[in-house]
């Protein structure tokens, strides 16, 4: 098993914490994984994109080879769009927020963005915003991605879920029913989405 | 602990060191070696032990103070990121000509294709300039395997050891497997003021033997399991791969199936007994390596006919410029990919931005709207969050070199003739590099109008404490700036025209002000 994937968004939008979830859950799967970040001047509202690589074998480079991406997951719909180029096209799916962060000025057409991504073979676009926000737990648009982009990921939803337990445990029992209810919403909306 | 672990390559490092018996961390914050001291600052084993661990004012009284806990024979790890060796470099270069006592290793994190730098410079250079040996690992848990060894060889050897690190591997988690933990060395202060006094005759001397030493320097850094030749079946090309380039070339050759020799290479100064092994097994070379060309260079030499082809980054095969991909070291064995879509054009650049609410913004306003009626004058900014005052809506600095060149620059242009010359600096870089500067404009009495943006943190690096906090008057008015005019201001929109009525104040009186915007970074107040 090999899965490569590319986590987008703007600085701030949690998208370590995303990568360090689904590290963690492939960690304790025993898989090899590598996980590149951006830290530094960017983090302050700029485009940013973790790499992330799940294996039963080692992994060599430490960055998502151009054209291998399995997956784009994106907090933000422009940001899907800026690492096209890495994506598998023959088999690559892009799950992508549909809510724009707008602090960058002029925001591209907002419908020309959504067109764009239609336009791919494979990918999902929703309002990762609004289901957190429905849920009561508008901080949580993170976990709604992960659980949309979940489906097509290769680790057992159990393992992301333990994962995510432990990740929020210190926070209280309320913070982590509430992320644990979000995933489970991102994971319905794309179920009926899986070939397998 | 002996569990697989994630680990950032920073961590990777820190746990290895704390793993190899450091009794302390000396660093300055600077992307991408910042996490190495934080690591170790939250690491409850490294309070238990009392392993120092506190932020010191630049990377050259860091490197020092490591110094001088190695001279009183404990391990010491250094940190900073590439350019922080320029600062650090009087006391590294000497540092090889003393020598060390307890084990001593240097951190420097380079930053190719200047992800978060003014530049790219290679580290490895000043590991051959002063004639330490330098490692660089390709991977997190070679980079804990090469600390760790690399402490014993500090000590066997007696000089400090060099670890090479790039962004992509600092900033890269993966798994990785510790190793039993050593103890702290007892304390033993040197008693031999030879080695330690450098005096010319003890200097000549101790760098005589330094060099006399080299080749069994050279063969003992060449038997480390990171130095290693792989044979191969085609001897059309042989492969040399430094560092990370290692895992670019298996990137393109899955489960070891390359037919070409390779060299691994993890370990410097380069051993011409090793290099002989690939010369005889190939025809022509192909040099990967992360950074400037600084094998090839060596290999090429400037006669024109060298001994076999050699292929790199000097003849274009690879880009002379930026760091090593996935995608140009394929390109290079001519094993490139398909890429996925094109960016389509409607994707704009998100560069980075001052936060909503930034303290900095505001300073900007009113350094803006006092600046307008001076277009002659000039504004020079220095190293931080607020080097995006360089970006619209603010468009407020003129200039940005290195760390503390504000004030200096500023001084060094009033001296040539600018009114108002006004120098723009963070807390912690005042305190970096700062207040040397801003002496040099005291003792001459220079028009120079010094902007404090004092957000009480070193903000771009995620926020680490600045030596400079709940000091800066105290610093302004002892090195002799008038009280007078040092001058403190809130900087809120509210408070905006006093802000502007200030500073035309202080541009009007023809000696040195001190002006301290202070208001706290507003990532730290959202952390609380």
């Amino acid at each position: 098993m090999k899965y490569d994937m590319i986590i987008a968004g703007v600085g701030g939008q949690g998208i370590l914490s995303i990568a360090s979830l689904l590290g963690r859950a492939a960690l304790n799967l025993n898989l090899h994984l590598k996980q590149s970040e951006v830290h530094g001047m960017a983090q302050r509202g700029g485009a940013v994109l973790a790499h992330l690589r799940i294996a039963d074998q080692p992994i060599h480079s430490d960055l998502v080879p151009r054209g291998a991406a399995a997956m784009i997951l994106s907090m933000e719909p422009l940001e899907a769009l800026r690492y096209l180029p890495w994506l598998d096209t023959a088999t690559g799916w892009v799950v992508t927020n549909a809510e724009p962060l707008h602090n960058i000025e002029p925001y591209p057409n907002l419908d020309a963005i959504a067109a764009e991504i239609r336009r791919l073979p494979q990918a999902f676009l929703f309002n990762a915003d609004k289901m957190a926000r429905d849920l009561g737990a508008p901080r949580a648009v993170n976990m709604a991605m992960l659980g949309a982009a979940s489906t097509f990921i290769p680790l057992p939803s159990a393992a992301l879920e333990s994962a995510i337990v432990s990740q929020f445990s210190r926070k209280g029992e309320t913070v982590v029913a509430s992320n644990l209810a979000v995933f489970r919403a991102g994971r319905q909306a794309t179920a009926a989405l899986h070939p397998g | 602990m002996d569990t697989k672990t994630l680990f950032l390559g920073d961590e990777a490092v820190a746990q290895g060191a704390m793993d190899a018996g450091i009794s302390g961390v000396y660093a300055y914050p600077g992307t991408p070696s910042t996490e190495i001291m934080e690591y170790v600052q939250a690491a409850p084993e490294a309070g238990a032990r009392g392993v120092h661990r506190q932020w010191s004012a630049n990377e050259k009284t860091a490197m020092e103070e490591a110094l001088g806990m190695s001279y009183a024979g404990k391990r010491a790890l250094v940190c900073m990121k590439h350019v922080g060796l320029n600062v650090a470099a009087d006391a590294f270069i000497n540092s090889a000509i003393t020598g060390v006592n307890g084990g001593l290793v240097v951190v420097a994190a380079d930053d190719p294709s200047m992800h978060s730098s003014q530049n790219e410079q290679d580290s490895r250079f000043y590991g051959k300039f002063a004639a330490v040996p330098v490692c660089e690992p390709c991977s997190q848990q070679e980079a804990y395997d090469m600390v760790r060894a690399a402490f014993d060889f500090s000590e066997k050897i007696r000089l400090p050891v060099l670890l090479r690190i790039t962004t992509r591997l600092a900033h890269s988690r993966a798994d990785v497997v510790p190793a039993p933990a050593r103890a702290e060395n007892p304390l033993n202060p040197s008693s031999d003021p030879r080695q330690w006094v450098l005096l010319p005759a003890h200097a000549r001397r101790n760098w005589a033997a330094l060099l006399a030493r080299m080749p069994e320097i050279t063969a003992l850094g060449d038997a480390f399991p990171w130095n290693r030749f792989i044979p191969g079946t085609n001897r059309q090309m042989g492969i040399l791969a430094a560092g990370i380039a290692f895992n670019y070339l298996n990137e393109c050759f899955p489960g070891g199936t390359c037919p070409f020799p390779i060299l691994k290479l993890g370990q410097y100064p380069l051993s011409s007994a090793r290099l002989a092994t690939l010369q005889a097994a190939c025809d022509s070379l192909l040099i990967l390596e992360d950074g400037a060309p600084f094998i090839e260079e060596q290999l090429v030499g400037l006669f024109p006919n060298p001994v076999m082809p050699i292929r790199g980054r000097l003849d274009g095969t690879l880009p002379r410029t930026g760091e090593l991909t996935p995608e140009n070291v394929a390109a290079a064995l001519g094993r490139a990919r398909p890429e996925g879509p094109a960016v389509p054009p409607l994707v704009t650049p998100r560069p980075p931005a001052l936060c909503r609410g930034c303290p900095h913004s505001d300073t900007y306003a009113f350094l803006k709207e006092v600046m307008s009626d001076f277009p002659a004058g000039r504004v020079f900014s220095d190293i931080g969050c607020y080097t995006l005052g360089a970006l619209p809506p603010y468009e407020a600095i003129h200039s940005c070199v290195d760390m503390g060149a504000s004030i200096t620059m500023a001084k060094g242009a009033s001296d040539a003739g600018v009114r108002p010359a006004i120098a723009v600096i963070g807390d912690s870089t005042f305190a970096h590099s700062g207040i040397t500067g801003l002496l040099d404009a005291v003792a001459e009495s220079s028009p120079v109008k010094l902007l404090i943006l004092d957000n009480e943190i070193t903000g771009m690096t995620g926020g680490q404490e600045s030596l400079a906090f709940g000091r800066l008057e105290s610093i302004a008015a002892g090195i002799g700036v008038d009280p007078a005019h040092i001058r403190v201001v809130t900087p809120l929109a509210k408070h905006h025209a006093e802000n502007v009525r200030i500073l035309r104040e202080e541009i009007a009186w023809p000696g040195v002000s001190v002006i301290i915007a202070r208001r706290a970074c507003i990532q730290m107040r959202r952390k609380g």
